[in-house]
């Protein structure tokens, strides 16, 4: 059977800076990602980061994704394997994928599970019509494929992914009617919500959509104003025309592989969700695997990416590479990840991790 | 204000202007940036180190009597926060550059509607510098004049 001293699973940017820290180290890696080419949700993400400049912060998501290709594609250590899609982890550590429709094993020492996250669904009526769609589709559609999902959106959810999108959806030179948000504030960075006031989009807080219309797709939207407890209130209602509606209510980490792999998972709602228990070095319950970035806590790109090293190299270490140099350096990521998270954005981040 | 309509007050903006001594000196960077995010790129990309941050989560603070103007950090910073005000015109204009990423560009000399806030059309505003270089990897960096009791409101334009 086919062996690698570290598998990674998930080539976004917690995947790649794993494989490149760990590979700094010596080890051999294997990393696999379903998609056909490595990059996770940052193939595409057209806008310049924030974040912190070492993290390429102030780059686009598109160029940063080239950087850590090239770099991997430079390292004889790192083996790369795009449309595979990883099946299953037994707590043998055999790890079973898919590979170009051909059912494959492997087994691995250690194992670095960056799986990131998926969208999340809101319930309304008749938001099963076409028309509605996630944010990362209406993402991938314009930016990948070049294709604009419609001609007049209502953006649902003013985070920092609700808000980026409206912004590429301008860009694309696609009409946002508004931005509708439950909460009372805006959840996502000012800077951005700035943005796309200054195109003419209006964001709506305290606002919800009741109903999605239209017969075979959308032709439009009932709105209506929430309360505290985030009840609709009633003869709030009006309608809006748009023949897309996007939404962008949260992201799920995508844990399956991890409690396949009999790591111990918790419900911690500030971190998105089911999130494996892990330690400061990123090692799960399940001893020899790791985890790193959305999968781990939903958060943003920068602490995905040093996430991922600190993985990286904790796994590295644990494979016997553990060279003093190679501790100081995951220490100072520990420090710099600290750091981070210590500002007022990162307060609920920190609550979570209390709480795991 | 700005946390609900993510519309930043007159007095947030005012109280990011350097002295009065200074305004007439040349152009200087304001940096709307009011909120307190995990970000950095306006200080580390200051060739003249104007800009300064305790941590990373810190607002960044400018010290005006270095900034230079240069409109450096006005395409680099992710936020599209940082802009160039010039007010030694003359003739009742100022000069505000702002970072641009739509499309189509404005050509110098175009005149184009000026935005406001919220996007509404708060005047006329002339271009005089396109600067959409490969360095700037696609944020144009665009001078325009304006009016000068404009000098809170102008934050984008519209090329129709
Ligand atoms: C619209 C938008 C804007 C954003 N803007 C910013 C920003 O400005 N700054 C910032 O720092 N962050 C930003 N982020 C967040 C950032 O993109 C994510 O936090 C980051 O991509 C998470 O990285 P990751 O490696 O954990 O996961 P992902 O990037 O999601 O990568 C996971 C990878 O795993 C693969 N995968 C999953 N399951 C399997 C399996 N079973 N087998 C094989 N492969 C699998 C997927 O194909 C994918 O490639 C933004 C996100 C979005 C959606
Ligand atoms: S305008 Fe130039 S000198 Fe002034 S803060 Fe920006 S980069 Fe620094
Ligand atoms: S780079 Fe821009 S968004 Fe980031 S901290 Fe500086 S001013 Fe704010």
């Amino acid at each position: 059977m086919k062996f690698s001293d570290i598998l990674i699973v998930g080539g976004g940017p917690a995947g790649m800076s794993a494989a490149l820290a760990a590979a700094d180290e010596g080890v051999r890696i294997t990393i696999m990602d379903r998609w056909d080419e490595l990059g996770g949700q940052l193939i595409k993400q057209t806008h310049r980061f924030f974040g912190s400049e070492k993290e390429h912060a102030g780059t686009r998501g598109i160029e940063i994704v080239k950087i850590l290709r090239e770099d991997i594609a430079k390292n004889p250590l790192i083996e790369v394997k795009c449309n595979t899609d990883v099946l299953g982890i037994y707590s043998d550590r055999v790890i079973a994928y898919e590979e170009d429709r051909l059912y494959h094993r492997m087994t691995a020492d250690k194992i670095i599970i960056c799986t990131g996250a998926a969208e999340k669904m809101l319930q309304f009526e008749n938001n099963d019509l076409p028309g509605v769609y996630g944010a990362g589709a209406v993402q991938t559609l314009m930016n990948v494929y070049g294709i604009q999902p419609g001609q007049k959106v209502l953006m649902i959810g003013a985070g920092n992914i609700g808000l980026i999108v409206t912004y590429q959806l301008l860009q694309a030179g696609v009409d946002v009617a508004a931005i509708v948000e439950a909460a009372p504030v805006i959840g996502g960075y000012k800077v951005h919500a700035s943005k796309v006031r200054r195109l003419g989009v209006p964001i709506y807080t305290k606002t919800t959509v009741k109903t999605a219309l239209g017969d075979k797709y959308v032709t439009g939207a009932v709105l209506a104003d929430v309360d505290d407890k985030f009840e609709i209130i009633p003869g709030t209602e009006r309608e809006i025309e748009v023949d897309t509606i996007c939404l962008s209510v949260g992201l799920a980490p995508l844990g399956e592989l991890i409690s396949q792999a009999g790591a111990e998972i918790r419900y911690i709602p500030q971190l998105g969700g089911f999130i494996p228990k892990r330690s400061e070095s990123m090692e799960t319950s399940a001893p020899g695997i790791y985890v790193a970035g959305d999968v781990s806590c939903i958060e943003e790109a920068t602490a995905a990416m040093i996430e991922g090293s600190i993985a990286g190299l904790s796994a590295a270490i644990a494979t016997g590479m553990n060279r003093p140099e190679a501790i100081e350096k995951r220490d100072e990521y520990i420090e710099e990840l600290r750091v981070l998270r210590s500002g007022n954005t990162g307060k609920k981040i920190r609550d979570g991790l209390a709480m795991l | 204000m700005l946390e609900k309509t993510g519309i930043a007050t007159k007095e947030m903006f005012e109280k990011m202007l350097p002295s009065a001594e200074r305004r007439k000196r040349g152009p200087y960077v304001v940096i709307e940036c009011y909120e307190q995010i995990p970000c950095n790129p306006c200080v580390t990309s200051c060739a003249a180190h104007a800009v300064t941050m305790k941590d990373i989560n810190d607002l960044p603070k400018c010290n005006h009597d270095v900034c230079t103007g240069c409109t450096l950090c006005v395409s680099i910073c992710p936020g599209l926060a940082c802009f160039v005000i010039d007010e030694t015109v003359g003739n009742g204009k100022i000069k505000i550059t702002l970072p641009y990423e739509m499309s189509p560009l404005p050509e110098k000399g175009n005149v184009v509607d000026a935005l406001g806030r919220d996007g509404s059309v708060v005047g006329k505003a002339e271009v005089v510098r396109v600067n959409s270089g490969k360095k700037l990897d696609r944020t144009s960096v665009i001078t325009v004049l304006v009016d000068d009791d404009l000098i809170y409101d102008v934050r984008s334009i519209a090329v129709r």
